[in-house]
């Protein structure tokens, strides 16, 4: 560590009942990033600094916060794409009741999760009660799946940030977690009446911004919440394109 | 009963990574009611960093694969010292396991005629490794977390256990607190899971994420049951050594399996220069050759690249010693020299590691498919672990389980890679399968209140003196002593030196202090966590001085060689009477004649 250089990072500081920014200063090495600082500012000036992280290499999606207003994760945002010469601002994500620190309560993305309707297979393709599928067939599906669960694309969407709509409306996390359900090649399950209903995808009006955050490049708008779309507005609006699909799917089973 | 808020289950689960997720929908299929406490969020365990694929014979890629060559590789890697009967287990149920995962909406990338693609990895003959890409434990820990939420398994997120409660000898619930407020919890169960993973953060240098720390040895330890192999730590030998900030962090064995190779500051392609006499025979010996066998050439050897990684690792030690280095310490990875070979390489290297490509460009600024990585040796794995039974995995105390990671036997001195996702799945299930069996045929026991003031008092201790030692440095301290004195190669002196300095860490452990409050106080964490640490470093080096020899992970500079007075035992340590901490020799079990017959044939 060379030490010379010195970064000033503004962190919030608080709980529940409120809070206030606090500056550190830490040294810069080469290659640093965000969680580095926090970590180094953890481990020296301030232990009690509550910061989720695990695996600090942008797989697990644990350190998720808002890095000078940007949501990014804390383990992949280098220090040498941000100007040092001002305090870098680290606070908690915004669309989840905050615990302390960076640390925000999530709990409610396990909750919607267990409302959606799991996987189900048709009959194993083979004797040997195992599948064929052509990888062709699965690489949209594997797209969605490498969903690390970071909640960024829940924390930027507007439904949920700005009119925490978080009782009518999954969030782009949960609406990838259904498309890649509903596209995976061996599932039978039907879960357009709950997309519509339960799962409030109307109110998505494809702004993007989950798409532009998420840190796995996932095309959540183009490639997963449109097509679903296009399937409830199938289903409910062209009853008799709805009744064949519904009939070719009971058939499949 | 105390007055902290209690939670009553039959089965407990300690850990959410692979073999904790198992095991906790094994038990719950099975019936019984079924709590899982995770230190982090769940579906963040460190099973979600695994990357190159899980070991099974499925034989979907090389029609020549079965359960007897999986089993014959696992031991040969093991250096015979592994528990056979896990061993046989492992190799034989694998391959359920991994379609088990598919019915459960796993999407693995497929052959061409659309069943599950099998990959190259080291010390395995034929392609092995189920995988999605290089991001196969996500899949799986997303598929596992996925499946048990929906079965009914009730997850306490944010736990941390102190110690395991007893009722004379049996294991009878556990003591923690919740990380977010620091309040105290008792979880009784008529059985408990131990599956809180690995070690690493023992080390200075390592692949592990905070959270591995040796929890569930020390849990097991403290409540009298034996460990087993401590001295087998493995350092994997491709861990990124460029920028600082990142040193440690893994970098796949599927590199080195997609035809990957290593060379030294010469430009030397040095694993061909020392290539093992038990592997002479299944191993290439000229280039042409080695990449024939990573291109699908059922007739070609394996490229030394793809030898154990145990001897990689002394490999790449020896070049950086002997002067042969890169610029920040490490040996050259290199993937993009396939563009000499393949027209579409720069697709296929994004295609086949993608996490890999995006690790580098992101934060190391090196473009794979473009340049060589500069990688070398990273702490990734201990072999060692609670000893528990091969079929149950109980361990010696009544009631209480151990798989995954935390527990030992599978591995012997070294692990092949693939082969611990495996593990998770097969002795996960068995784990849970058993400690539901145990809870039925139990009661649930008693809760000794004395004991959990003690565990409360002890634990809050650190608040009574803000002004106490930093956690961290003590963390920090110890770290750099195991680092340098218990690494890949040791000594006796180095390894005395590191006890003397392991004992004053245990002194300054006892006068550590915290500021602010219980509310998610990582401070207070990392105070808690301390004797963990101490305790399996403690193991490490204790066992690592009685093995006087080299074998597998464990590499003595004092006793180089082989010694056949220790290949048909292992170390064992138990909590003493006097508190201390015992070490000595068991006799492994013996093999029985089908499977050293299966060992005959495959050699």
């Amino acid at each position: 560590m060379t030490g010379q250089k010195q970064a000033t990072f503004k962190i919030w500081r608080g709980n529940t009942s409120g809070g206030e920014f606090r500056n550190y200063t830490t040294g810069v090495s080469e290659g640093m990033v965000v969680l580095d600082a926090v970590n180094h500012i953890q481990a020296t000036q301030a232990n009690d600094l509550a910061c989720r992280w695990n695996c600090k290499a942008g797989k697990c999606g644990s350190c998720s916060a808002e890095i000078n207003g940007m949501p990014r994760l804390l383990c992949m945002t280098r220090l040498s794409e941000l100007p040092l010469e001002k305090p870098v601002t680290v606070e908690p994500m915004k669309a989840f009741p905050v615990i302390k620190d960076l640390i925000t309560d999530v709990s409610w993305n396990f909750r919607v999760k267990k409302k959606i309707k799991p996987f189900k297979p048709r009959p194993p393709d083979a004797p040997d009660g195992t599948w064929r599928m052509q990888q062709e067939d699965i690489d949209r599906v594997q797209e969605f799946r490498k969903c690390i669960e970071c909640f960024l694309c829940q924390n930027v969407c507007h439904v949920l940030r700005d009119h925490q709509m978080h009782e009518k409306f999954i969030g782009p996390r949960f609406l990838i977690h259904v498309a890649a359900l509903e596209m995976h090649p061996l599932d039978t399950e039907d879960r357009i009446e709950e997309l519509r209903n339960a799962h409030g995808i109307g109110y998505c009006n494809i702004t993007k911004c989950c798409s532009k955050v998420c840190p796995e490049s996932i095309q959540i708008t183009d490639n997963g919440i449109i097509p679903l779309k296009e399937r409830v507005v199938d289903d409910f609006y062209d009853p008799l394109g709805g009744f064949w699909r519904w009939l070719k799917k009971k058939s499949d089973r | 009963m105390s007055d902290y808020e209690t939670f009553t289950h039959d089965v407990l689960v300690i850990g959410s990574g692979g073999a904790g997720l198992r095991a906790a929908i094994e038990a719950s299929a099975a019936g019984v009611s079924v709590a899982m406490v995770c230190k982090c969020l769940l579906g963040k365990a460190h099973t979600v960093m695994a990357e190159g694929g899980i070991a099974a014979a499925l034989a979907n890629v090389d029609d020549r694969d079965n359960w007897k060559v999986h089993f014959a590789d696992t031991m040969r890697g093991g250096q015979y010292v592994n528990n056979w009967r896990m061993a046989e287990l492992h190799a034989k149920e694998a391959p359920d396991r991994v379609r088990e995962l598919e019915a459960w909406g796993a999407v693995f990338d497929r052959t061409k005629d659309g069943r599950i693609l099998q990959r190259n990895f080291g010390g395995h003959k034929y392609p092995r490794l189920a995988h999605v890409g290089d991001r196969t434990g996500l899949e799986m820990i997303r598929t596992l977390q996925d499946r048990g939420v929906h079965q009914g398994i009730d997850v306490h997120m944010e736990i941390c256990i102190i110690a395991l409660l007893k009722d004379g000898d049996r294991v009878v619930g556990a003591f923690g607190y919740d990380r977010e407020r620091g309040r105290f919890k008792i979880f009784r169960a008529k059985a408990v899971v131990l599956a809180t993973g690995g070690i690493g953060k023992a080390y200075k240098i390592t692949s592990n994420s905070w959270d591995c720390t040796g929890g569930g040895h020390s849990l097991a330890y403290h409540a009298g049951a034996a460990l087993i192999d401590m001295e087998y730590v493995q350092f994997h030998p491709t861990g990124m050594v460029w920028p600082p900030s990142v040193a440690g962090m893994l970098v796949t064995e599927g590199v080195r399996g997609e035809g990957g190779i290593l060379t030294n500051a010469d430009g030397k392609r040095f694993m061909f220069d020392f290539i093992p006499e038990n592997y002479k025979a299944q191993t290439a010996d000229n280039e042409e050759e080695g990449w024939r066998y990573t291109q699908g050439d059922k007739s070609a050897r394996r490229p030394p690249e793809l030898l154990t990684r145990d001897h990689v690792s002394r490999c790449i030690v020896r070049e950086i010693k002997e002067g042969r280095g890169t610029p920040h310490g490490g040996v050259y990875l290199d993937i993009s020299w396939i563009r000499k070979r393949l027209s579409n390489a720069e697709e296929h290297i994004k295609r086949k590691l993608p996490s890999m490509y995006h690790q580098f460009k992101a934060l190391g600024d090196v473009d794979i498919t473009r340049e060589s990585m500069e990688v070398g040796p990273t702490t990734h794995y201990i072999m060692g672990g609670v000893h528990v039974d091969a079929d149950t995995q109980m361990s010696d105390v009544p009631g209480l389980f151990a798989a995954g990671e935390c527990a030992a036997g599978i591995n012997g001195a070294n692990r092949l890679g693939g082969n611990s996702l495996s593990d998770l799945l097969v002795f996960g299930k068995r784990a849970g399968e058993f400690a539901a069996k145990f809870a039925k045929e139990n009661s649930h026991g008693e809760i000794d209140n004395g004991k959990i003031d003690i565990y409360a008092r002890e634990a809050l201790k650190p608040f009574e003196d803000s002004s106490g030692e930093n956690p961290y440095s003590v963390q920090r301290d110890l770290q750099e002593v195991m680092q340098h004195n218990v690494g890949i190669v040791r000594d006796e002196s180095e390894m005395l030196s590191a006890l003397d300095h392991l004992k004053t860490f245990w002194e300054r452990a006892t006068r550590v202090g915290v500021t602010g409050n219980r509310d998610f106080n990582p401070g207070w964490h990392t105070a808690l966590d301390l004797k963990n640490l101490l305790t399996v470093s403690e193991a490490i080096t204790r066992a690592a001085l009685e093995r006087k020899e080299s074998r597998g992970a464990q590499f003595r500079e004092d006793y180089p060689n082989k010694d056949e007075r220790f290949a048909t035992v292992n170390t064992v340590i138990r909590k003493a009477a006097d508190s201390g901490m015992e070490v000595r020799l068991a006799p492994l079990p013996e093999m029985p004649d089908y499977l050293k017959q299966v060992i005959e044939e495959m050699k």
